[in-house]
């Protein structure tokens, strides 16, 4: 299983055309933001570049992508926020994609019905089951400029970035989250107004118990993997090697008590807790106060320690190690959205990363203002975004 | 088209579950253009199911006879499924696989909809369990959280009665309601309940 981890980056050899591939074919993107109706075409594994000046609608696209899975995407924006201005009324907007991925071509398709406010996915053309099933076919990961000060900024924002990046992983982790937040936030509103019966409270706090174990386990489990992926120098250097913990009442419990224990001494918790959480409106316990501890390996020094481009480094070094985690793991690598990446690496490392994108045969949507940025890659599918058109280079 | 009495019945239609403004509008050309063969027809319909339906006073269910033809089937055996609403109680009555009867709670515990236990038919339940002979309470109560938070409060409540409390297996997928379940899907979870509370 660490064999593809722990490989040297190696060159591109015949049977890497075999490789099990994800990648998008094609992509359409309806009343998403400042995109009315565009389309992208005959598209390839390898990379796609989006290039145009400041605002005219790259990071939209990419953000349009991230639909695709389940989640809310690159910006975590509201649905209605997604909705392009000039149609405020009319249909939903909507993104669909043909993919190639392990299990052969499937038809994707995401969007929102406004007239029920919900958040709609289609597989093959037929309604999705589930989110996670949607998980199943794709996993999408991304870094945006906005996580640049993610070291240093609230552990809210690690520990979104940690979940993604188990959804990638394990699909279901998806609906342990929504269920738990669920759960939290009913118990909230009871202990806010007051009166409701213990037997209310004791039905909600049994499902955070549980699903918030299961959490705990699946944060605890992943990041063991994805620190031994991300241990190893894949760039002779270039991305530093990270160490990861997870932090948190329940995630350290896990590593010394069996789960079933864990799990009731939480609900007990939870129970006796139940006045003071009135005082504070929260619950002062359990996975939704857990952080992701991230360790320059070479340095033995935390993150938010390092300097500003050893933090970005870093965080492109994670991103990496999952996609090759997930390629060993579950057959195909995810796709990989890098918003405005290269303009802030020098060309020593905007080629280094390059490379590796290369070796990891994933399908790797870049953004820039600037073309000649992409002057190294191999190949790529270039678009010019001008005025709201999406032209191919 | 101005604001008449075909636009006002295309709006009453196209706030029906399943059905937008575009199906609205053919349903009622439809309509219209077959006079006789379906709009008196459903004009009848209509008026006879408004007068004669009514909620059956035992468990729930919607029927034209009160007590239900569910109730008043004697060969059903002293069995209780708990659903949240009427659509749950058809989806599993759609299966054939279940001969027990049924009470419709009328919806589930939520917090953040505003739904608390005095808004559900809980009392009742209690009751029947007691007066029936009950064996065996079933709960089909879907597995999302307010399903899941129902279903527990549903078993602490009838504990002191002690009659077997049930629940459907986990061939349930999260989120999924009832009714939305294929009926292969709902069968294989009755028959496979485990024991709870
Ligand atoms: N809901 C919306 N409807 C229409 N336009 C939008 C919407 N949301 C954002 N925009 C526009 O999209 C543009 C930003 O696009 P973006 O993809 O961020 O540009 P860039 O190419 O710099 O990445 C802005 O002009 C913004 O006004
Ligand atoms: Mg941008
Ligand atoms: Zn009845």
């Amino acid at each position: 299983m660490t064999c593809l981890m722990s490989a040297p980056p190696r060159p591109e050899t015949p049977d890497d055309a075999a490789r099990p591939v994800s990648a998008l074919t094609r992509l359409s993107v309806s009343r998403f933001r400042s995109h009315e109706a565009v389309r992208l075409d005959d598209l390839h594994a390898g990379s796609v570049v989006l290039t145009g000046p400041n605002g005219a609608g790259k990071t939209n696209v990419l953000e349009a992508v991230s639909m695709l899975a389940p989640g809310r995407g690159l910006r975590g924006a509201r649905l209605c926020d997604i909705q392009s201005n000039a149609h405020p009324g009319g249909p939903g907007w909507a993104v669909a994609a043909d993919l190639i991925g392990p299990f052969g071509p499937v038809k994707l398709a995401s969007g929102w019905d406004a007239a029920e406010d919900r958040r709609v996915f289609r597989i093959n053309n037929a309604p999705a089951r589930t989110q996670a099933q949607v998980g199943d076919f794709l996993s999408i990961v991304w870094l945006t400029p906005q996580m640049d000060g993610l070291f240093l900024g609230s552990a809210s924002a690690r520990r979104r970035f940690l979940d993604r990046l188990v959804f990638g992983f394990d699909p279901g982790h998806a609906g342990r989250v929504s269920r738990y937040e669920n759960a939290l936030s009913q118990r909230a509103k009871l202990l806010r107004e007051g009166g409701a019966q213990a037997a209310w409270f004791d039905a909600l706090e049994i499902q955070m118990a549980a699903t918030g174990v299961a959490i705990a386990a699946a944060r605890l489990d992943f990041a063991a993997r994805l620190g031994r992926a991300a241990g190893v120098d894949f760039s002779g250097g270039v991305f530093p090697t990270a160490r990861l913990a997870v932090e948190g009442g329940v995630e350290s419990a896990l590593r010394t008590r069996p789960a079933l224990e864990v799990e009731e001494d939480f609900a007990k918790a939870l129970r006796a807790g139940r006045q003071e959480d009135q005082r504070s409106g929260g619950a002062s316990m359990g996975p939704h106060r857990s952080d992701l501890a991230v360790t320059h390996a070479g340095k033995s020094m935390p993150a938010d320690q390092c300097s500003t481009g050893e933090q970005k480094a870093l965080l492109i070094g994670l991103i990496l190690a999952h996609a090759r985690l997930i390629r060993a793991e579950r057959a195909a690598p995810p796709l990989i959205l890098l918003d405005e990446v290269a303009a802030h690496l020098d060309a020593a490392r905007r080629g280094a990363l390059f490379d590796i994108l290369a070796t990891l045969g994933a399908q790797v949507w870049m953004s820039g203002a600037d073309r000649s940025l992409f002057s190294d890659l191999k190949n790529p599918a270039l678009f010019e975004i001008r005025e709201g058109i999406v032209a191919r280079v | 088209m101005s604001d008449g009495p075909i636009d006002h019945l295309i709006r009453q239609l196209s706030a029906l579950p399943g059905l937008g403004p575009r199906s609205a509008r053919r349903a009622v050309l439809h309509l219209l253009s077959r006079r006789d063969s379906a709009l008196e027809i459903l004009v009848r319909s209509l008026e006879e199911v408004a007068r004669t339906t009514h909620a059956c006073p035992e468990c729930g269910n919607l029927d034209t006879l009160s007590p239900c033809r569910l109730c008043r089937d004697t060969h059903r055996r002293p069995v209780i499924c708990v659903v949240a609403s009427v659509a749950d109680l058809w989806a599993v009555e759609r299966t054939k696989s279940y001969r027990g009867r049924y009470h419709v709670l009328g919806g589930v515990l939520s917090a953040l909809g505003g739904t608390g236990p005095e808004d559900l038919k809980l009392e009742a339940l209690v009751s029947r369990v007691r007066a029936c002979a009950i064996e065996e309470v079933i709960l089909a109560l879907g597995a999302t959280v307010e399903g899941q938070a129902t279903a527990h409060y549903v078993a602490d409540m009838l504990r002191e009665t002690g009659v077997r409390i049930s629940r459907l297996s986990h061939g349930v997928p999260v989120g999924g309601e009832l009714d939305y379940l294929d009926d292969g899907t709902i069968a294989l979870a009755l028959t496979a309940r485990t024991q709870a509370g």
